[in-house]
């Protein structure tokens, strides 16, 4: 009977599908509600808040400088055609601010620190250092996932800001070097349509972004077994999870932002 | 239970999918006695060990630990359980994010009120007993796999606990320093504490301890002080107590 162990395989994929989902939902839900709860693990969420912020700050300067230039320069080639060329700040700005900041630093933090949380924790997992902190009466689950996923949350928004931040620069810089504008006419002309509206939930969404990177990343390691390749995979796989939840949660935040902020969709 | 014992398995059984690992295990540790579990490898004596501090729980059966069942406390009972006890893994499982000095520091950071000074000269203290006084600043990464075992011992031993848990202490380690962890172990029972210790090394076992299991295929095969073992009759508990191999 082919046809009914083709329906069984399909089915325990569908059911195995659904039991990760539900058991990454009920880790994120854990992971707030241990978050409300003493001890509150400031010095590690200090410490992480350091390792995923301030190290992950000169890839996303780079990368910012590095997509503002590129931006700027598809603007101008679009903006040409209609003679719009002093729109050009002003559409950067807005682009990056409202979309192309925020999901490229999501993206960005998801390969560098995702990937980071999964393998450290499955490390830890396999040499039994998280059976060392148990022993030691510390929540392993609070200690390890909970300050992980509160720093990221912190951090995302801060590093989201330095993207705007140097993808504006970057586009200031492509565009001076085209059209010799000044520094000053520059922003003006980038800000004059930018409002608290655009800023603020598109930034704040971030800490979403961060929320789900790290919970995926924190699920995958606490998974992981069967040694180096089981930690590989772990790393693997949160970049892989948190990357398409980000794109995924994208959507609906953006609906949400809309819904919530009329002015933003005019 | 009475008051004299510090751990007490009662018709443990546990199982790992069709593997039954313990079945229907009892036993009793007196307090302030060194308990030697032995055995071959795979046959459960890591699990015995972790039923005691609870990172596994019986799929039947109760073990008390100072006169609590351990496998229904509350997960912060659980904890204040787990601080008095000490607990060596058979790998060390240092903390590899924190230096040798930090990781015998972290369960007096975690559970005691002592200032940054004298948690620093207390973990040179313990460490220096295992032999390392000078790699407080070494990362785990840095040490060969018997130092690691060392430092393992001092972190399991930090808190000066009522019951330390001993993994294999002496695999790994060259004969003399095989025989100063010997001579610690000891002196840490002397000092009050209940030990239990998994070992294959026989010499090492009859320096340490008062009463001795051999674990087979689920089964206390014996259980006694080590006259009981040298007279057994059982072949693998003769062939164990002629061995004269470390480790």
């Amino acid at each position: 009977m082919p046809n009914l162990a083709l329906v069984d395989r399909v089915g325990a994929g569908v059911l195995g599908l659904f039991e990760s989902v539900g058991a990454l939902a009920s880790f994120g839900a854990r992971a707030i509600v241990e978050a409300f709860r003493p001890p509150y693990e400031v010095r590690e969420i200090a410490r992480h808040v350091y390792q995923f912020g301030y190290r992950s700050a000169p890839l996303i300067l780079t990368a910012g400088a590095a997509i503002g230039v590129v931006l700027s320069m598809h603007t101008r080639a679009s903006l040409e055609r209609f003679g719009a060329e002093a729109m050009i700040p002003a559409g950067l700005a807005i682009a990056l601010i409202r979309e192309t900041g925020p999901l490229t630093a999501g993206l960005l933090v998801s390969g560098r620190v995702g990937s980071g949380i999964g393998a450290e924790i499955g490390a830890m997992k396999v040499t039994e250092q998280i059976d060392a902190l148990e022993a030691n009466a510390v929540d392993s689950f609070k200690y390890l996932a909970v300050t992980r996923i509160i720093a990221l949350m912190i951090a995302m928004p801060i590093l989201t800001l330095m993207m705007d931040f140097s993808g504006i620069l970057g586009g200031y810089l492509a565009e001076y070097a085209v059209s010799g504008m000044s520094w000053h006419l520059y922003f003006e002309r980038a800000f004059t349509y930018i409002t608290y509206s655009d800023l603020i939930p598109a930034t704040l969404k971030t800490v979403v972004f961060g929320y789900l990177i790290a919970v995926a990343a924190s699920y995958l390691g606490f998974a992981a077994s069967r040694g180096t390749e089981g930690v590989g995979e772990a790393a693997t796989r949160s970049v892989v999870m948190g990357s398409m939840l980000i794109i995924l949660s994208d959507v609906v935040l953006v609906k949400l932002i809309f819904f919530f902020y009329p002015a933003v969709s005019g | 239970m009475t008051e004299s014992n510090a751990v007490r398995f009662d018709h443990v059984s546990k199982r790992f999918g069709a593997l039954t690992v313990l079945d229907d295990v009892s036993f009793d540790i007196p307090k302030g006695s060194a308990f030697c579990l032995l055995g071959r490898s795979g046959t459960g004596k890591s699990v015995t060990l972790r039923h005691i501090i609870g990172l596994v729980q019986p799929d039947s059966g109760k073990v008390f630990v100072e006169e609590r069942d351990i496998t229904t406390l509350s997960p912060p009972a659980l904890g204040e359980a787990r601080t008095h006890m000490g607990f060596l893994f058979q790998n060390a499982a240092l903390f590899d994010s924190m230096s040798v000095g930090e990781n015998v520091a972290f369960p007096m950071r975690r559970h005691t009120k002592l200032s940054d000074a004298d948690i620093r000269t207390r973990a040179l203290k313990k460490l220096a007993d295992v032999g390392l006084g000078g790699d407080y600043d070494k990362m785990p990464g840095d040490l060969s796999g018997g130092m690691k075992k060392r430092a393992g011992l001092a972190r399991a031993m930090a808190l000066d606990p009522a019951i330390l848990l001993v993994d294999e202490p002496s695999a790994g380690l060259d004969p003399i320093t095989a025989r100063e962890i010997d001579d610690l172990l000891v002196q840490t029972k002397q000092a009050g504490a209940t030990l239990v210790v998994v070992t294959h090394n026989i010499p090492s076992a009859r320096v340490i301890g008062d009463d001795f299991a051999v674990l087979h295929e689920g089964h206390l095969l014996v259980h006694g002080p080590v006259a009981a073992l040298d007279a057994s009759q059982e072949p693998l508990v003769q062939a164990f107590m002629r061995s004269e191999g470390g480790g």
